[in-house]
């Protein structure tokens, strides 16, 4: 009796499940990755071997699109970290008397609806997404493979209840599991909304993992290692999170993308990070009201938000492509 | 195949317990189920215990959950903040919001399988770059701001939409809105399916297929597509779950009263039973969607038998 959701030779294609679309998108491109063994005599002695990552890193520095969505993403940490290096004003110094006029001399975006200065804002605003979007990230990352690369390499019991748990996070929706765990929280800062990314987030990740250590597992060099008495951590450590990981990294950068892109939403509904944060979600959500009036109060943060989230998603793209030897 | 199902319906009961009592604890615990019950006031203290007993808010989780659980089975959801049956709620709801999404699904299934075929095909020429593009820029913008965007512009500048659904939300009206819902999965569909007919092309049977002298049309929809179509079904199967407990922002931006809308406001007046009751409908609809889903692979791919 087959499941047709494990690949089993006759299924033939390998069906992606779950909500996340990207991550899906990613894993099922990703997941087949081969991986070069890399044994000092495996090419010519003319050149020596290279290994997956300095193949991808040469591959990467030549592509066009991962060096402009790379420089797209350095100049938003750094805007983030020092917000005052291009913007002057003060992001929460606003006069009611500007309320919602267009650009004026100093002020190239406009005003929103209490005054401010849109651009100072939108400069500002980076900071709450980068950091949603990375702590989110890293979290989600760090937990998900943890569990779901021990339940890969274990098997059995836990690895049954991992997957039975994976089935149960899929199953509700994700904004509106926001909505009703943010909804009670009162703390203005970013932590609430970066705790519920990972507690909803991880499984996504835990299920690649999973599956790439499995993949992983079954690799000859991995049995040899078992053969000469390796114990299990030397094997998980040395032998198979190497080989297994890059699929993870691959889903977790489209995913940071998705993040942002998720705390702008969570923001829209009122659920996600609060004033006097200063957040693009909070400032679409804010400028959603006066759309007929003033729209440039709504296109210049949506416009920044829709650029970084572009950026993380091309990133993961071209990294997927670069690590995936099918592709050359 | 009758035994597949069956033990398929099995594997579903835990998921299903699993997803409502996970949403349970979160409204129940995180929340004050009778906060919404005195109005924007906090209920005085001799108000609220009589409250939690009479709705049985004194006993443990477990209790409460099971007692729920019972309820459900037996058709009763319990009845909103405003002395309204859920069910009712229901009713009035689910067909707007499966309605909007049924318009979200077919304009996956036309544009998103017609733009995967044609980029899939033509690999790598300037059609296949301009869409990639421009699936990468819907992606990238939040459905919010599509939403709000088309809006302002169809709606208001050029007034070829109604800026807000009218109650009874016939489906011209609900154009706009379920394209705006399907914006984003849109353009996964189309990507897929991209993926996939490239991937196929090369296959032998298609290569058998040409030889044989079949018209290119038919090689491409009986061979190629349906070879192709797995991991897109799968997609939009998982994806029905999604676009309608998704639809809490498009119908926010177009008014519509439909299941998103009842959800938002359950929460944001803590009443249990709603989010509660809509939720496990929502659950439902997911698990379902998916088994019908692997059942749909033994249609298109005859390889695959359910023993």
């Amino acid at each position: 009796m087959p499941d047709p959701r494990e690949p089993d030779g006759t299924a033939g294609a390998i069906a992606p499940t779950g909500a996340g679309g990207a991550m899906d998108l990613a894993a099922t491109e990703g997941s087949t990755l081969d991986k070069a063994p890399g044994g000092p005599e495996g090419s010519g002695p003319s050149t020596p071997a290279r290994s997956l990552w300095s193949d991808a890193w040469r591959e990467l520095r030549r592509n066009p699109v991962f060096v402009i969505s790379g420089l797209i993403i350095l100049f938003l940490v750094f805007i983030s970290l020092w917000p005052s290096a291009i913007a002057s004003g003060n992001p929460l110094s606003c006069d009611l008397a500007n309320a919602q006029k267009s650009s004026a001399p100093g002020h190239p975006f406009g005003f929103d609806g209490q005054g401010c200065d849109v651009y100072t804002r939108t400069v500002y605003g980076a900071r709450a997404s980068v950091t949603v979007g990375v702590c989110a990230t890293l979290g989600v990352a760090i937990l998900g493979s943890v569990l779901g690369g021990l339940a890969g390499f274990f098997g059995g019991f836990w690895d049954a209840i991992l997957s039975r748990i994976t089935d149960v996070f899929f199953a509700i929706p994700v904004v509106l599991g926001g909505l009703v765990l943010l909804s009670v929280v009162t703390s203005n800062t970013v932590w609430p909304v970066i705790g519920f990314m990972v507690l909803l987030g991880w499984p996504q990740l835990s299920r690649i993992a999973r599956g790439s250590v499995i993949t992983a597992k079954q690799n000859d060099y991995v049995q040899a290692a078992r053969a000469l008495g390796a114990s299990n951590s030397r094997m998980l450590l040395r032998h198979i999170a190497p080989n297994a990981v890059a699929p993870v990294i691959v889903v977790a950068t489209i995913a940071l993308g998705t993040y942002i892109a998720l705390e702008a939403t969570l923001s829209y509904l009122g659920v996600g990070l609060k004033p006097p944060t200063v957040s693009w979600g909070i400032d679409i959500s804010a400028a959603s009201q006066y759309i007929r009036n003033a729209p440039h109060m709504l296109l210049w943060p949506a416009g920044a938000l829709a650029i970084t989230v572009l950026a993380f998603i091309m990133l993961g793209d071209a990294v997927r492509d670069a690590l995936d030897p099918k592709l050359r | 195949m009758g035994r597949y199902v069956i033990r398929r319906l099995l594997q579903m009961i835990p998921v299903f317990f699993g997803a409502t009592l996970l949403i349970f604890l979160m409204v129940n615990v995180m929340g004050d189920p009778i906060a919404g019950l005195c109005g924007d006031r906090k209920c005085d203290p001799a108000t609220a215990t009589q409250l939690k007993k009479e709705f049985g808010l004194d006993k443990p989780v477990w209790q409460q959950y099971a007692t729920y659980m019972g309820n459900v089975f037996t058709g009763d959801f319990g009845t909103a903040f405003n002395g309204q049956k859920v069910t009712e709620l229901m009713s009035t709801a689910f067909p707007l919001t499966i309605r909007l999404t049924l318009v979200a699904i077919v304009f996956e299934i036309v544009i998103g399988i017609s733009l995967g075929v044609v980029t899939g095909l033509r690999r790598g020429r300037p059609v296949d770059t301009v869409v990639l593009l421009l699936t990468l820029v819907v992606i990238a913008i939040p459905t919010f701001v599509t939403g709000l965007l088309l809006q302002l512009l169809l709606g208001v500048e050029w007034g070829v939409i109604k800026p807000s659904v009218s109650s009874e939300a016939p489906v011209n009206e609900l154009l706009i809105p379920g394209l705006v819902l399907a914006s984003v999965s849109l353009a996964y569909v189309t990507r897929l399916t991209r993926t996939s007919i490239a991937e196929n092309r090369r296959a032998d049977y298609v290569r058998t297929a040409i030889a044989k002298g079949l018209p290119r049309r038919r090689v491409i929809t009986r061979h190629l597509l349906r070879n192709s179509l797995i991991p897109v079904v799968t997609f939009i199967g998982t994806d029905i779950g999604a676009l309608m407990g998704g639809a809490i922002v498009t119908e926010r931006i177009f008014n519509i009263h439909g299941v998103g809308f009842q959800l938002y406001q359950g929460i944001l007046r803590q009443s249990t039973q709603t989010v509660v009751g809509f939720v496990t409908v929502l659950v439902l609809v997911f698990l379902v969607a998916n088994l019908i889903v692997d059942l749909l692979y033994a249609v298109l791919d005859p390889r695959i038998r359910y023993a």
